[in-house]
């Protein structure tokens, strides 16, 4: 259960900073629509689970957040990448594609390939 | 560097949650209304696009309790709660709160104080540097006294003191100029400020480098209080000449105001050299070794790795070497060490202080076991509560912690009051002056090991009476209480609560016990038979020194004296007695009495060593004193007649059978005299109300005479309207001549001085007691009372009496009460054994007491169960009934 909460943590904290460095500054239901257009089910049931991961991101100093105005004029936090923010992004784009490289070539395998 | 930036942030965070909260439900409204906007674009009814974009965000309180658990630190935001939840249910239930933080509070504070004077008087007895390290010789039990030749030798011969300090009294006229006025210090050896290692004030100590033989050093240091109370802390005065009995003394510096001396309870005025000692007390005594009185005290430092065992082997040897160097003139006794100040009432003081302890802890153990019943009482009650939390799914710890939390927070505020209480307290006890007279004073100075004492005592009491009622949450089964309501019955066995109070009722009598015991015993003493007599009766203290006489002149003047306050109207008796009478300001000394046959007066030979009081004719009938055979002095037993005596009963008893064999009889002085003995007064008590019978021995002090000496005046008119006439009369003499006049009781004070202290802490100790056990018996009382109050209206109603519905209701309680009482007095009973040394004639076994003890336990068990039965008497089981 918390393994879950980890990777699922880890992986949207990496998108929401992909989608700050593609989009600019978004608001929170900005953030979970992209990821929701992009990633398809993994927000469909749960956006408020976002909230935890902004908060965590912000407290580690990636991104910061002020408020404005939304499209529909309400009051809304917007959320910015930092330049600290975008460094961690490119350590962990390039640290995650490695994974990824590394568990698609495992999934690749075929048991003659290793004989 | 990340992690640490976050768990700043998160520990801020936790600061100013309030905001943050807010700011999350502003986002979260935002999401779902820009969520719903979008579902009503897509056609959705508004009341399905809502339900869609909130089923969309998710379980909104699981997410909030995440981001909050993200946000901050998550045990410091649950410690706040529970504080913050633990104040809300507390002051919901004040008087709950009220009883339990005056219990503690009183505990607490008794217990602070207690430690505070043990901290004073043996932790640091003495304010100078390394007091720990700084010990006192004795010389035989619980004395420091030596010659001043032993003093020397101990000094120059031991290999484990740095150096050793010597002090003994002085009492002078001081005269600045115009007016001599009474004062008294300690003449000290020329090292005492150095082995002290203390710095003045102002001016300059004396050294030792200022020795040179007898009266060579006419210096003057004065204590601070007295530099302040009478010089008026005038800075001038340094290198002023006075006058001490007439001899002119130059001061030199004024002590540090933190030095009060080194005798606990004692404050000195002023230090002079203990050279010029025959300047002010009109003896030579540092050429005589055999007069063990010439030094209070000797003390000094242990050098460096020297332990107090090998010190006192030291000694030792230093005294035998004295006993085979001199064998008339020095006896060999057990040396020991014990702390500088304290020498000659350590044991004393330690065990009325062991005692003290003792009973603060008990009291404090009352009041955790009155706490913990009231916790579980109140744990009880809130069964309820806790299994609708535990149901709603909160986790038993975390339950648990709450009620800890509770528990510390009225132990933290009790102890605090308690603590401040006893602070004030403490403070106006080292104010206090118990004798106007004398010097004498307790130095009580609450410093950090207080507060830390204290508040470590309340945190640990808090967390034991906490704990009890963590076994009733463990056990709790929600579903049944839920279901079935709190009115369970009360357990039928016993209970942990049930002996708890009992524990603590038994503590509550064993100090009402001890109490009752000490006030009896002080009544007593008041009216006991010292073998004198000291209502109506006037003590005049002269020390003709002061005003210049010497020699022949002080019995002729002493004579003079007598005379004229017999011609006082109203005055029956006048008689006069060398140095101090019985039982004032604890002075006595004693004598060596030897066989008749024995020729060898060797230390060893001594046959008896009885109390010395020097006496004319008249003393007696002015004491009160009754005469049971042959006669008393008469004013031609002077240095022309043979020497004769009057013995105490106990000393003719002792050394001759019986009081008439005695008449007749002689004995041997130190000096070689042959004293016959020509009569036998009754018994006394000489030194202390609490000492064992004494020998006693009156010579003629017509002999021998002192210029320092009270005067014993009888009359059977108030005393106090004579004094002024007296005082004229003796105006009339001499005017320059300083008297103090007391009546006998006035300075009997100092004697009574300890049971007197005893007796009023035994008396508060024994109150809180009863405070204590009335508040858990009323506790306990109302509690099964509530508890059963649909049990009790069943009965009613089927018509039960009122004598059994109050025997079901209170039955319990007063069962304990029974029970807690009766052990409880017996453990006082083997308590107070302990108490005899402090008070005098303190015996358990009187009638009176166990009477006393037994109505009090039961006044005290009506005044705790009368609004209880009041309650269950009133109960109107109609009503009751209707209620539910």
């Amino acid at each position: 259960m918390k393994q879950k909460t980890d990777v699922l943590q880890g992986t949207l904290a990496l998108m929401v900073l992909k989608t700050l460095d593609v989009l600019g500054p978004l608001h929170g239901y900005g953030i979970a629509r992209r990821i929701e257009q992009i990633s398809g089910d993994l927000l469909a049931v749960n956006q408020g689970t976002l909230y935890p991961v902004l908060l965590k991101l912000e407290q580690e100093g990636a991104i910061a957040s002020e408020w404005g105005a939304s499209e529909n004029n309400r009051r809304a936090r917007f959320y910015r990448l930092t330049k600290e923010g975008r460094k961690q992004l490119q350590a962990e784009t390039q640290d995650w594609e490695q994974t990824a490289a590394i568990i698609a070539r495992f999934f690749q395998v075929k048991a003659e390939d290793l004989s | 560097m990340r992690s640490l930036r976050r768990f700043l942030t998160r520990l801020f965070n936790t600061a100013k949650q309030r905001g943050q909260d807010e700011r999350l439900r502003e986002e979260i409204e935002g999401h779902i209304a820009l969520q719903t906007e979008e579902n009503l674009r897509a056609g959705l009814s508004p009341v399905e696009a809502r339900r869609q974009a909130m089923l969309k965000f998710g379980g909104v309180e699981a997410m909030k309790e995440e981001y909050r658990a993200e946000r901050g630190l998550q045990f410091i935001e649950n410690f706040l709660r529970d504080v913050r939840f633990a104040v809300r249910m507390l002051r919901k239930s004040p008087s709950f709160t009220a009883v339990a933080v005056v219990t503690l509070a009183m505990a607490i504070g008794a217990n602070a104080v207690v430690f505070g004077v043990m901290n004073a008087l043996i932790l640091r007895p003495l304010n100078v540097p390394e007091a720990q390290n700084l010990y006192g010789t004795e010389y035989g039990v619980d004395t420091g006294f030596q010659s001043y030749p032993n003093y020397v030798d101990l000094r120059d011969r031991n290999r484990s003191f740095d150096d050793l300090a010597a002090f003994t009294f002085a009492f002078v006229g001081l005269n600045t100029g115009d007016n001599p006025t009474r004062a008294s210090g300690f003449a000290a050896s020329g090292n005492y400020f150095d082995v002290l290692r203390i710095q003045p004030y102002l001016g300059q100590f004396f050294h030792s480098s200022d020795e040179h033989g007898p009266n060579s050093a006419p210096y003057l240091v004065l204590s601070y209080a007295y530099w302040h109370s009478q010089f008026q802390d005038d800075r001038g005065v340094v290198g002023r000449t006075v006058q001490l009995n007439k001899h002119p003394f130059t001061i030199i510096g004024i002590a540090p105001p933190e030095f009060r001396g080194t005798l606990l309870f004692v404050s000195p005025d002023f230090f002079m050299p203990i050279v010029n000692q025959e300047q002010v007390t009109g003896e030579n005594l540092l050429n005589e070794r055999g007069n063990t009185h010439a030094v209070f005290e000797t003390f000094g430092h242990l050098k460096p790795g020297v332990t107090p065992a090998q010190a006192v082997a030291d000694l030792q040897a230093v005294g035998a070497y004295l006993e085979k160097t001199y064998p008339n003139e020095f006896a060999q006794k057990a040396y020991a060490l014990g702390h500088a100040g304290l020498t000659s009432f350590d044991s004393a003081v330690r065990a009325f202080m062991a005692g003290l302890m003792l009973l603060a802890g008990l009291i404090l153990l009352a009041a955790c076991a009155n706490l913990a019943s009231l916790f579980a009482a109140r744990g009880a009650d809130r069964s309820r509560e806790v299994a609708l939390r535990l149901s709603l799914g909160a986790s038993r710890t975390r339950i648990l912690r709450q009620l800890l939390t509770e528990a510390v927070l009225i132990s933290l505020v009790g102890g605090s009051v308690g603590l401040l209480g006893s602070i004030v307290l403490l403070r106006r006890m080292s104010m206090w002056q118990p004798f106007p007279g004398a010097p004498i004073h307790v130095p009580l100075n609450p410093d950090a090991r207080i507060y830390v004492v204290a508040l470590v005592l309340a945190a640990v009491s808090g967390l034991l009476f906490g704990m009890v009622p963590v076994r009733q949450v463990l056990r709790t089964d929600p579903y049944q209480i839920v279901k079935s309501g709190s009115t369970g019955t009360v357990g039928r066995g016993i209970s942990v609560r049930d002996l708890l109070l009992g524990v603590q009722v038994a503590i509550c009598a064993v100090l009402v016990t001890s109490s009752m015991v000490a006030v009896r015993g002080l009544m007593r003493s008041l009216h006991g038979n010292y073998g004198f007599e000291t209502r109506n009766a006037l003590l005049i203290g002269t020390n003709l020194t002061m005003a210049g006489y010497g020699g022949e002149g002080i019995p002729v003047m002493q004579k003079r004296m007598i005379d004229a306050i017999e011609g006082v109207p109203g005055v029956e008796h006048v008689g006069l007695v060398n140095n101090y009478p019985p039982l004032v300001y604890g002075a006595g000394s004693r004598v060596n009495v030897f066989q008749e046959e024995t020729k060898d007066l060797r230390p060893s030979n001594i046959a008896s060593m009885p109390f010395r009081y020097d006496v004319t004719p008249g003393y007696f009938e002015a004491a009160g004193t009754s005469l049971l055979a042959g006669r008393p002095f008469s004013w031609h037993d002077d240095k022309n007649a043979p020497a004769v005596a009057v013995a105490n009963r106990e000393f003719a008893g002792r050394m001759f059978g019986s009081a008439n064999s005695a008449l007749g009889r002689y004995f041997t002085l130190q000096d070689a005299t042959r004293v016959q003995i020509v009569g036998v007064v009754e018994d006394g008590k000489y030194l202390s109300l609490t000492e064992s019978q004494e020998p006693a021995i009156f010579l003629s002090s017509r002999r021998s005479p002192s210029s320092q000496s009270y005067l014993v005046v009888r009359s059977q008119r108030d005393v106090q309207q004579l004094a002024p006439l007296i005082r004229s009369k003796l105006r009339e003499l001499d005017a320059g001549l300083p008297a103090d006049i007391d009546t006998w009781n006035t300075l009997l004070d100092v004697a009574l001085f300890p049971s007197r202290v005893a007796t009023v802490s035994l008396g508060v100790l024994g109150a809180m007691g009863g405070i204590l056990s009335v508040t858990g018996i009323f506790g306990m009382a109302a509690y099964s009372v509530s508890k059963r109050l649909k049990e009790l209206g069943i009965r009613m109603a089927l018509g039960a009496q009122r004598k059994e519905v109050l025997q079901a209701a209170l039955g319990r309680a007063c069962k304990l009460l029974a029970v807690g009482s009766a052990a409880g007095l017996l453990m006082g009973i083997l308590a107070s054994r302990v108490l005899a040394f402090i008070v005098y004639s303190a015996s358990p076994r009187d009638p009176l007491v166990l009477a006393g003890v037994v109505v009090a336990m039961s006044l005290l068990g009506l005044l705790a169960t009368w609004i209880p039965a009041q309650r269950a008497l009133s109960i109107d089981p109609a009503r009751l009934m209707r209620e539910e």
